[in-house]
């Protein structure tokens, strides 16, 4: 499918072996096949400067990554930057070669930013190369596919309903 | 006349910032005289040529794709090439060409990363790509759009863009069909435009001087511009096979990397690479590319190594022009790999990775298990090289102020775009004065 006909970008962001940085990616996989029509979900584990190409093209982009700011592991973030810059101390975002803020101000600087950018963030524990996903992420795993469901599904009513 | 140069001063950078991986620069000055340069590479070993020493000979193309995630096709291609000479085995026709179509995908986005986002800054004057993107938006969405072209080969014939899970030694799992191939063709006629505006971006650069008496190490092959075979040349007269490779070539250890420097066995340091290929194989470029390349002031040698970065501007104009035409003669063919049974041998090959010659040798048991296994980077091959260039250019620039001379050094060593691993870090500097 061409992204020209997409209206909602779910993009999960994450490393495979190295803990709990995998977590975006396993949000992706759960979110498959439950959301709703129109949503597009995406794995991303390289440069992330090459999916930025199609963040204009939808009406909103969920991005969803692991993330240390000292809180409690497996807490959820909910940031929506389409507005402002991302917050440069409090949080670190991922471990990836070129982070979810540059991105973000990458996109913003070649004005493709989207309507919408929303940032879920879900507080890793462990970041160790080899090791498996950690409790504590694999419940802010569950927190996230939720809360995005519900945001998707609130969407998709308010659309059908005439709402916004 | 009274001299206001400092007498003796110290670059130090802790953390290249925008180049793969990490490393540092120290570099000191007492006078006029450049007394010492270093090229840090602290990135922890790796040991890939150990964790494949007991795996099944089959393995080795994912194994050594997970050291890059940059160039994991040029990883795959030397595994599987070294191989199948071990093995007697060769790969002709439609898998030979697919292949040859999977790595122009690499060459391009790897290519069009660099140019874009990490070297052009150093050109334009700003810290980092995202500035660069505020005032030249035009040039950031078509690197952009280069890469993603670039991406989408790869996994087209890879199965996904990063690690492509498809190459396997003796071809692949699965070959596309003509209808998968052909969304390509439209989408690389539109990307070969860009890289053409590229070569003409890039040509209008300032760049620095710098003339060295470089040996240039590529492959060079009989009808085609270097990318899976050739023989190993060089601009001082070598002609050897990639089985001759270490008679020719020693590696050593520097204390200050954790990288081997490798050198010409009885001369000296040598530059493998864009700048390599292009001053070997010119004329095995396709016409558009050559001309293009000669439109912008290249000629068919280049020995400044600023440009590089219009060099690979080419090479990735040669990369989308190569791709169309592997496209349109392409038909399937009737089997996706050659049948490889194992036995007691041994091979080498070096195929030609965006950032230059990368050899791999392996030997092998006779049930298939690896017995050892010597992979050789093309960053590694540089980085005496490097060390080089930094002496010549700060020997001839010391007039410079000091965050200029240091900018200057930085570029230097991205010239190169060496790749040490994959992350990017944050630049400090200390400069200190006797």
């Amino acid at each position: 499918m061409e992204i020209d006909q997409e209206k909602k970008l779910v993009i999960g962001i994450g490393a495979e072996s190295r803990g709990d940085d995998a977590v975006g990616l396993l949000v992706a996989r759960r979110l498959r096949g439950k959301t709703p029509a129109g949503v597009t979900i995406r794995e991303a584990t390289g440069h992330i400067a090459a999916f930025i190409e199609d963040w204009d093209r939808a009406s909103a982009v969920f991005l969803v990554d692991a993330a240390r700011s000292g809180s409690a592991p497996g807490t959820l973030h909910r940031i929506d930057v389409a507005e402002k810059a991302l917050p440069s101390k409090g949080l670190r975002w991922s471990t990836h070669g070129a982070g979810i803020g540059e991105a973000v101000e990458l996109a913003r600087a070649l004005g493709r930013l989207p309507r919408r950018l929303t940032i879920y963030g879900i507080e890793g524990k462990s970041f160790e190369a080899g090791k498996p996903l950690s409790m504590e992420a694999e419940r802010g795993a569950r927190l996230a596919v939720d809360a995005i469901l519900q945001e998707l599904t609130r969407d998709e009513r308010g659309r059908c309903t005439g709402g916004v | 006349m009274k001299s206001d140069r400092p007498r003796g001063r110290t670059i130090r950078v802790d953390h290249l910032a925008r180049v793969e991986g990490e490393g540092g620069l120290y570099i000191k000055v007492k006078g006029s005289q450049v007394l010492e340069v270093k090229l840090n590479i602290f990135e922890p070993p790796r040991f890939f040529e150990a964790f494949l020493r007991g795996r099944d000979f089959r393995e080795a193309p994912d194994i050594t794709a997970r050291i890059c995630g940059i160039c994991p096709v040029a990883y795959q291609m030397s595994a599987v090439h070294a191989l199948e000479n071990a093995l007697g085995v060769q790969v002709g026709g439609a898998l030979r060409n697919l292949r040859r179509l999977l790595y122009c995908g690499e060459w391009i986005e790897s290519h069009a990363l660099h140019v874009t986002l990490l070297h052009a800054p150093d050109f334009l004057g700003y810290p980092d790509g995202i500035r660069m993107a505020r005032e030249h938006p035009q040039a950031v969405r078509r690197g952009l759009g280069l890469k993603k072209a670039g991406n989408e080969i790869v996994t087209v014939l890879g199965g996904r863009e990063i690690h492509p899970i498809n190459v396997r030694v003796g071809g692949f799992y699965r070959v596309p069909s003509r209808q998968e191939l052909q969304p390509l063709e439209e989408k690389l006629k539109r990307a070969r435009d860009a890289a053409l505006e590229m070569v003409r971006w890039t040509a209008k650069l300032n760049f620095p001087e710098l003339e060295q008496s470089y040996e240039f190490v590529t492959l060079r092959h009989p009808t085609e511009y270097p990318l899976n075979e050739g023989r190993i040349v060089s601009s001082s007269g070598l002609d050897i096979s990639a089985a001759e490779y270490e008679d020719h070539f020693a590696e050593e250890q520097a204390p200050h990397s954790n990288a081997l420097h490798s050198t010409l066995r009885g001369r000296a340091a040598y530059l493998v690479g864009p700048l390599a290929r292009y001053n070997l194989n010119f004329e095995r470029l396709s016409p558009l590319a050559r001309e293009a390349a000669r439109a912008a002031g290249l000629g068919p040698t280049c020995r400044n190594p600023f440009q590089s970065i219009v060099v690979r501007s080419v090479e990735i104009l040669y990369a989308c022009d190569e791709a169309l035409r592997l496209i349109s003669e392409y038909e399937p063919p009737e089997r996706a790999f050659v049948e490889v049974e194992p036995r007691p041998s041994s091979g080498a090959a070096c195929t030609e990775a965006p950032r230059g010659l990368l050899y791999h040798r392996y030997r092998i048991a006779a049930d298939g298990s690896i017995v050892e296994a010597k992979i050789v980077p093309p960053t590694s091959q540089n980085q005496k090289t490097i060390e080089g260039d930094l002496l010549s250019f700060v020997e001839s620039h010391l007039g410079l102020a000091k965050d200029e001379l240091q900018a200057s050094c930085e570029q230097v060593v991205r010239n190169y775009d060496p790749c040490i691993s994959c992350a990017t870090h944050f630049l400090t500097l200390e400069l200190e004065k006797d």
